[in-house]
């Protein structure tokens, strides 16, 4: 369904492109060998290079060229054998060049595309219209002293890709499942660590509105938007505020605007007018970057499963729906916790991945992911390891105990990190599969509940649960739900 | 004294290696020189201590058998170039203060080879202008007068030529962007040596224009600037446009042989209204060239007019974004304005900082990258230079090497040229292309002019191909038999 802002006379479409810049994995900087690392004292990772001084030259980081071309190979662009590095130049106090290092005629990596997840199993394709890379600016820091700015060159120079959409998207949800893709294939890939508190992942988003069917009207850029839910908001309150400016008959002034999350609104931060002319020409100091093909075959050679092709796996092969094949392929721990607690489940329970994989998939999202979830811990940090879980899955599989019973297990095993071995042994929480002494306890409660059994006879079947319930209960829930059922019936049947 | 500051580097060389004389004695007798020598204004800061420490661990060396070309030798060094803890300004005052906290490559081979440095030299501010009048520090004065009027040595490398052919040492760096090695050299008798760009590290070196820049020496004769050359050139990481190439040794290029050579003359450098005697030099080196056996062929560089515009747009241009870092936020000079903006500092700072000429090469470099006008000028450029170097590239299927005059005049008056900056841009109008193509190229002392100043011829050579030119300077050097000096007044 087209997503549509209804304005006072008029529907508005609303048409969104992102550029999403990604702090690359490395241990060193785009040009420089200083540190990357994130939370050090202020100017504690600078280096002579970064710092700008007089005669100080950059040198490229190969590392940083390698991450690009993978990136660039996991979305199925066209990589540039030829790029060139070019100098933005404008001032400001955190940028000690007095111009950025960029790619801006020849990026290394063109044309690709995006497949997102839009939910029920519909996906659509977001075109990338480039990824270049550049280096990152540093902090200035206005609020430390009341007459000074001080500025923290740690991020000065830091490696950067620069991911250029197409205005490809037309709702704030298909913004936010791009913007979601995208991190999780950077980071099954280790290309960028995709961490937006820490801004290692910031989007820059291009909104313009129209009327259906007319041409694509004047954009506004909203700056260093740093999660996926300030994203969609800011799409949602920008394109209204667009939609409105419209319907009164203004015009939308071509503009950089800021997003405030707490009052709910952008702002301008400067207009077409005062645009930088950023002077771009190729950096004298640097070559051009050339490699050959082998270089990408590398490259290539070196990616992971992507996160698409785990999909696609674990629904054909392994029968999971696609609701729960996108959700543990969305994080990459979640889908490596996975297939590693699959192959311990095959080895405990001695079975087929595909007949216990829907089991343990379930086991996974829900109770592992919901208790998780209840003590506000990530997969990383769970107490229950996939080996644990295997261990618990495999004991309801060989009937040692019954479904019902494993989740008081796990819940004692989230609580204290015990096996499910132990604890089952320690509670005497073994399943009863003995028939005498079901059947014993069956007769037991047909005595005692003579009325049921007339109504039950009487064609009010549905008392069967009853009865199962009554024989759990007596049994503390350790008898046999199966066995519990094939006794039970002939005896009520008469 | 007289005598150890008027030895040259390869005699140096021989009598401390005979134990002759010490660094020591060597370094001594320059140091005087270098304080005698105030009046020239060549040095901005005077490194004594370093010298004296450096000249005795030459001498321990020299005593080990471990010497080099250029151990115990006590050289100048222009201020561009970065010395850790010492004065390194460009000759700005918008980088007062800085003392850098590292060393440039080419004078760490330089100490890494047991040379002695004496100081920092003069030079034009940020190595732009070809007189040495554009300093913070003040002109230099060439050690040649017109009589008893003061010239100028040239530019940019004004302190470099000074110190060198006023005996206060032995050898200098220097950096040629256009041609302020080869022109500043003519200007004074001295021997002025540019390599082919990526030769030496630019690492360290205060950026004027990237792409054009690139380290040199001043020596007195060919065979210290070979020697001195095969010190500071070489391959470093630290600088993505040095090249990985073997550093030939130089000095064996001084064959003397140049029978069999082709020397091309560039019939496009007979410029209209140059000074008569400028040719007649011109072609006397061609007589002595053919004499020593080589033959002279005439060539043709179409595009040589184009050179000068090219140099204007594309060297400014990189200035404009390479001196963007003076900003007064980390070192230097920062002038504020009570209760201004950023912007305001930027203005304050960099108004005071930057001298008229460098100023104006900011506008002129800006206005060329600006929107509108970047595909006029700057793209323009570009393609021209690749002519400008595919002018060279198919001359040199023919010849081995080219001669030319370095200048089109000899030195001339301080403030004569200054008031017109397009006059003063004409004195590089033979060497700023085989800058523009990155070129090796020499400027050899060949003559005097009529008011006994000095003349020098420029001899270009294929890319990393050297050894020609000190080949062919060692042949014409040998063949003027330059052996005029100046009156020392300084003293």
């Amino acid at each position: 369904m087209t997503y549509l802002i209804q304005g006072a006379k008029d529907d508005f479409e609303v048409v969104i492109g992102l550029e999403i810049h990604a702090q690359i994995t490395s241990n060193a900087k785009l040009f420089s060998g200083a540190s990357t690392e994130f939370g050090a004292e202020p100017n504690t990772q600078v280096s002579l290079v970064d710092a700008a001084m007089p005669g100080m030259l950059p040198t490229i980081n190969a590392e940083c060229i390698r991450q690009g071309v993978r990136t660039g190979v996991a979305i199925g662009a066209a990589i540039n054998k030829f790029s060139v590095f070019d100098r933005k130049n404008y001032f400001y106090a955190d940028l000690p060049q007095g111009y950025q290092i960029s790619q801006f005629k020849h990026p290394i990596v063109g044309e690709g595309i995006v497949t997102v997840d839009l939910g029920d199993g519909k996906t659509k394709d977001i075109g990338v219209e480039r990824i270049h890379l550049e280096q990152d600016a540093g902090k200035s820091m206005h609020d430390q002293h009341p007459q000074y700015t001080y500025v923290d060159l740690n991020r000065s120079g830091v490696a950067l890709m620069e991911i250029v959409s197409k205005p490809d998207m037309a709702s704030p949800e298909e913004a936010g499942a791009y913007v979601t893709k995208l991190r999780t294939i950077l980071r099954y890939i280790g290309a960028c660590d995709g961490n937006m508190e820490q801004g290692s992942m910031r989007a820059d988003v291009n909104v313009s509105v129209r009327r259906a069917g007319e041409p694509l009207g004047t954009r506004c850029e909203i700056k260093n938007v740093n999660s996926v839910r300030f994203v969609r908001q800011a799409i949602e309150v920008e394109a209204r505020r667009q939609v409105d400016i419209i319907e009164e008959g203004g015009t939308i002034d071509q503009e950089t605007r800021l997003f405030d999350p707490n009052k709910g609104e952008t702002r301008s931060m400067r207009s077409k007018e005062e645009a930088h002319d950023y002077r771009y020409f190729p950096d004298p100091d640097l070559l051009p970057v050339e490699f050959d093909d082998a270089f990408i075959e590398d490259a290539r050679a070196s990616l992971p499963e992507l996160p698409d092709a785990k999909k696609a796996r674990l629904m054909d092969a392994l029968g999971l729906n696609d609701y729960t094949a996108g959700v543990l392929v969305a994080e990459k721990e979640q889908a490596e916790f996975f297939e590693m607690l699959l192959d311990e489940t095959v080895t405990f329970a001695k079975k087929d991945a595909s007949a216990v994989a829907s089991k343990a998939a379930n086991w996974l999202t829900g109770d592992l992911f919901g208790a998780l979830n209840k003590a506000g811990k990530t997969i990383a940090e769970t107490p229950v390891s996939a080996k644990q879980g295997a261990e618990l899955l495999a004991l309801i599989e060989d009937g040692t105990i019954s479904g019902r019973i494993a989740k008081d297990v796990f819940e004692v095993m989230f609580e204290t990190g015990k096996n499910a071995g132990v604890i089952v042994e320690e509670k005497g929480l073994k399943q009863v599969s003995d028939t005498g002494a079901i059947e014993a306890i069956i007769d037991e409660i047909i005595a005692a509940n003579q009325g049921q059994v007339e109504q039950y006879r009487a064609g009010k079947t549905k008392l069967m649960g009853f009865f199962v319930g009554q024989v759990m209960k007596a049994t503390q829930g350790k008898a046999n739900p199966g066995v519990v059922n094939q006794l039970l019936k002939p005896k009520l049947d008469g | 004294m007289t005598e150890l500051t008027k030895l040259k580097i390869a005699e140096a060389r021989d009598l401390l290696a005979k134990g002759d004389i010490t660094s020591r004695e060597l370094t001594d007798a320059h140091i005087a020189a270098v304080d005698a020598a105030g009046e020239l204004n060549a040095y901005i800061a005077k490194t004594p201590e370093i010298a004296l420490a450096q000249a005795d661990a030459a001498d321990a060396k020299i005593k080990a058998g471990d010497a080099k070309g250029m151990t115990g030798i006590p050289v100048g060094i222009k201020d561009l170039f970065s010395t850790k803890g010492v004065h390194t300004q460009a000759c700005s005052h918008i980088l007062d203060g800085f003392k850098p906290e590292y060393e440039s490559t080419v004078t760490q081979n330089l100490w890494d080879d047991g040379a002695v440095m004496l100081g920092k030299l003069n030079m034009d501010e940020f190595a732009m202008g070809s007189s040495n009048e554009t300093s913070y520090y003040g002109p230099v004065k060439n050690p040649w007068r017109r009589g008893d009027t003061d010239t100028v040595p040239g530019g940019s490398s004004g302190g470099s030529v000074a110190s060198v052919a006023g005996f206060a040492a032995m050898g200098a760096t220097a950096s040629d962007t256009g041609g302020s090695i080869r022109q500043p050299a003519s200007f004074t008798g001295t021997f002025g040596f540019k390599p082919t760009y990526g030769r030496c590290s630019r690492y360290g070196m205060v950026a004027f224009a990237s792409s054009l820049d690139q380290a040199g020496t001043i020596t007195r004769d060919v065979r210290d600037g070979a020697i001195m050359m095969e010190s500071i050139a070489g391959f470093d990481a630290k600088d993505s446009t040095s090249v990985d190439m073997p550093v030939p040794n130089f000095e064996a290029a001084l064959t003397g042989d140049i029978r069999g050579m082709k020397i091309g003359i560039p019939q496009e450098y007979h410029l209209a209204g140059m000074p008569g005697e400028i040719e007649a030099l011109w072609h006397q080196g061609i007589e002595w060239l053919k004499a020593a056996g080589a033959e002279v062929v005439d060539i043709n560089l179409p595009h040589t007019k184009y050179a000068l515009p090219t140099y204007y747009i594309v060297a400014p241009a990189e200035a404009s974004s390479n001196l963007a870092r003076y900003d007064g936020v980390r070192y230097g000079l920062r002038e504020t304005v009570e209760g201004g903006s950023l912007a305001d500092m930027y203005e304050a700072t960099r108004a005071a900082g930057f001298g008229d000429e460098v100023k104006r090469r900011i506008m002129i470099g800006t206005y060329v990258l600006s929107a509108g006008y970047y595909d006029a000028y700057y793209l323009k450029a570009q393609k021209v230079r690749q002519l400008i170097s595919d002018d060279f590239k198919r001359a040199f299927q023919q010849v081995d090497a080219i001669l030319t005059p370095t200048a089109p005049s000899a030195a001339f008056a301080p403030g004569e040229k200054s008031d017109d900056p397009l006059a003063m841009y004409l004195n590089d109008v033979f060497t700023v292309p085989a800058s523009l193509a990155g070129l090796p190229g020499s400027s050899v002392p060949a003559g005097l002019d009529a008011n006994g100043l000095p003349l020098g011829l420029q001899i270009l050579g294929k890319p990393w191909d050297e050894e020609t030119v000190f080949k062919v300077s060692g042949v014409l050097e040998e063949a003027a038999a330059f052996t005029a000096e100046p009156k020392i007044w300084w003293r």
